[in-house]
């Protein structure tokens, strides 16, 4: 095995091939450009929607009667659609955007018959409308992250299968003889999400499986969702970005195929935490615990690829807008899996269980992980698809700091505020009045929110920025500074 | 690793893993889970929910209850459920197989309802805890349910089923507050809520 595979800009001709010459990379994002802003807009849109509804469902928890006279507002609603158009709306169609364009540069392959994929992606977002209008309408289906009702999870399939078979025929036909390790993580994340989200709608909404089994398949969903769905999309992003920006190769093939497979392996199995202390066998939740401690290898060996690539290179950091988000990102992610293993202990999880420290994690997963990937992926190929430069360093700036400092504040006051929760539930002789213990929360509560707050206001300058990018006039030089390669990548290459 | 089936097939092998590890195994061990017959009794645990409290299930379901209420009792000794009157015994597997949706849940933003219908046993108390939770607890942050009753105006003697609302909650001269069949039904499964009954497979307590 060649270790050229360590790095996103090898050309090779395929020696099988019909003599296809790999396409340019500028001529790749100029046939890839309007599916690809589709996606990114609509992620846009959506994620503006789902911070405005996540800051209602943040406020509802410290504010009784905060818009609540109309039912379709009640916490029990707004909370399940927040979730679904964070997941479905944001993240999704944020990983669509992003992994189809690595996909198409990696291959070397230019889009064919675009219009049968803009089509799929507009079903899918008809999909998100569709789950998240029957959610405030009382249809919902009341399983942490798989909410939505029936009838929107076809339209949701349909589309993703023929986004996916986009994705997969376009490195089948690949004129390039290597695949990427970010291309290995796209695959994965296509082949999994499909299987997940099927076994987990015909057992938990089409045909009910027996009591408490159901709730193991909507952890197993939940929980791969994030693992095996949103976070190699994020790895596919932080793989490709890390090098290009710094314009030399993944530190280890090795490592990143080991990485890979045992992440594969492991992180699937460990979701099952959060059936801790219930109604469940004992072994499912033991196989969970392990598992957690077991992802910590693979974790680590991802963890120390991007940070020996980026070692002598952290300045970059401050030129680099994409790389800033991305690496943020990447450091969260290594933060969140290690405190996942150990909070899978029953001895922490008996504090920490039914607690808003949950909320916490699931946010240091979604948002300071993921989502941070995502606007790293973002400002890297928005400018490049479009072919033109970011207007503004100050908006970047704006939004950078929002977001850091918004999830920051968010997941600090999630998880003390839950922990203090969760030992003052468990101590019922100096708190015997439950309502005490709520109150305790409060200001938690309201840090919370204020946190919301904040990512709100980066989110605006992000959305803000972009349609700003989207108005520019096409500057060819800028057009051609950013889809040409830099010296010191053709050096790398070789 | 730079062929499509060598890199599907090893991705289809890890969920396949997962799959039989976790949905298929769980559901070899529970997914043929019998009610209990007592055969002193021929009763048959845990009991079947009326109708009506069925239907409440679907409301307790569209109003989202389960993201800020558990159903489960964790085992004395761990946590603090039993001290804190939930429930005396650990809630298991076979205490859900009736129900179409369960809502064990994982958050305990309020109370846990495993055993709600037996703590609480008065309709009157579950239909004012619903249409405004400030009348039994000062401070409370659960949102108000007024929108399942309605306010209309007095005919006659006035409805049996009007709520007694106290101050500050009355609506005025001339109208009262009754429920409405959704807020009945979601009662009614409140008061089914209940673990009154012991299973083989859990020690007993006391």
């Amino acid at each position: 095995m060649s270790d050229s595979s360590a790095n996103p800009d090898k050309i090779q001709k395929r020696g099988d091939s019909s003599g296809a010459e790999p396409a340019a990379l500028s001529s790749i994002d100029h046939s890839i450009r309007v599916p690809v802003v589709l996606f990114a807009a609509a992620a846009i849109a959506w994620l503006l929607v789902g911070s405005v509804f996540g800051l209602i469902t943040s406020f509802k928890l410290h504010t009784a009667g905060f818009l609540g006279n109309w039912e379709w507002l009640t916490y029990g609603r707004v909370r399940p659609a927040t979730t679904t158009v964070f997941l479905y709306g944001w993240a999704t169609n944020a990983g669509f955007a992003a992994g189809f364009w690595i996909m198409a540069r990696l291959s070397r392959n230019l889009l064919q018959n675009g219009t049968l994929l803009n089509t799929a992606a507009v079903f899918w977002n008809i999909g998100v409308l569709v789950a998240v209008a029957g959610i405030l309408l009382g249809d919902l289906n009341a399983r942490e992250g798989l909410e939505m009702p029936g009838y929107a999870a076809p339209i949701l399939l349909l589309a993703f299968v023929f986004i996916a078979v986009w994705t997969v025929l376009t490195f089948c036909y690949r004129r390039s003889r290597h695949a990427y390790v970010s291309q290995w993580y796209i695959l994965a994340a296509l082949f999994w999400f499909p299987a997940i989200f099927g076994i987990a709608m015909l057992m938990t909404v089409y045909a009910p499986a027996r009591g408490i089994l159901q709730s193991v398949v909507g952890w197993w969903y939940t929980h791969n969702l994030y693992a095996l769905w949103l976070t190699p999309l994020g790895l596919a992003a932080v793989y490709y970005i890390i090098p290009k920006v710094l314009g030399k190769p993944v530190h280890s093939y090795y490592l990143a195929s080991a990485g890979f497979w045992s992440y594969l392996f492991f992180a699937s199995w460990a979701g099952m935490h959060h059936l801790s202390g219930g109604p469940v066998p004992a072994w499912i939740v033991s196989t969970g615990v392990t598992a957690s401690l077991l992802v910590l290898f693979p974790v680590f060996i991802i963890g120390l690829n991007h940070h020996l690539a980026m070692k002598g290179n952290f300045a970059v950091l401050r030129t680099s807008p994409g790389l800033r988000f991305a690496y943020f990102g990447a450091v969260a992610f290594t933060a969140v899996s290690v405190v996942a293993a150990l909070t899978s202990f029953r001895s922490v999880k008996e504090v920490l269980h039914f607690t808003h420290f949950t909320d916490g994690q699931m946010q240091w997963g979604l948002y300071a992980w993921f989502t941070m990937a995502m606007f790293g992926a973002f400002y890297y190929f928005l400018p490049r698809v479009l072919g033109r430069e970011w207007p503004s360093s100050t908006l970047i700036r704006v939004h950078f700091w929002s977001s850091a400092s918004g999830i920051v504040l968010y997941v600090f006051a999630m998880c003390i505020g839950g922990w203090i929760q969760g030992s003052q539930m468990n101590n019922p002789e100096a708190y015997p009045d439950f309502v005490e213990i709520v109150r305790n929360t409060l200001p938690w509560l309201v840090m919370a929110s204020l946190g919301g707050l904040i990512l709100l206001v980066g989110h605006a300058a992000f959305a803000l920025h972009c349609l700003w990018l989207l108005l520019l006039p096409k500057t060819a030089e800028a057009g051609a500074s950013l889809t040409s390669e830099p010296e010191s990548m053709k050096l790398a290459a070789k | 690793m730079n062929r499509l089936l060598v890199i599907v097939f090893g991705i289809l092998i890890t969920i396949a893993f997962s799959w039989v590890g976790f949905v298929y195994s769980s559901y070899l061990q529970l997914g043929g889970l019998e009610h209990h017959e007592d055969e002193m009794s021929g009763d048959s645990f845990p009991p079947p929910r009326s109708g009506i409290a069925q239907r409440g299930s679907l409301v307790y379901r569209e109003m989202g209850c389960v993201y800020c209420h558990s159903q489960q009792v964790r085992r004395p000794g761990y946590g603090a459920d039993d001290e804190r009157g939930w429930g005396d015994r650990q809630s298991v597997a076979r205490d859900y197989i009736g129900d179409r949706t369960v809502f064990p849940g994982i958050r305990r933003i309020g109370p846990d309802l495993m055993t709600i219908g037996g703590r609480e046993s008065s309709r009157e108390w579950f239909h004012l805890q619903l249409y405004d939770p400030r009348i039994h607890t000062e401070g409370s942050t659960m949102p108000s349910y007024r929108f399942l009753y309605v306010r209309r105006p007095v005919v006659g003697e006035g409805s049996p089923r009007a709520l007694d609302l106290p101050e500050g909650y009355r609506p005025p001269e001339g109208y009262e507050v009754v429920p409405t069949p959704r807020a009945d039904a979601l009662v009614e499964y409140l008061l089914s809520l209940r673990m009154d009954y012991d299973l083989p497979e859990v020690p007993a307590d006391d």
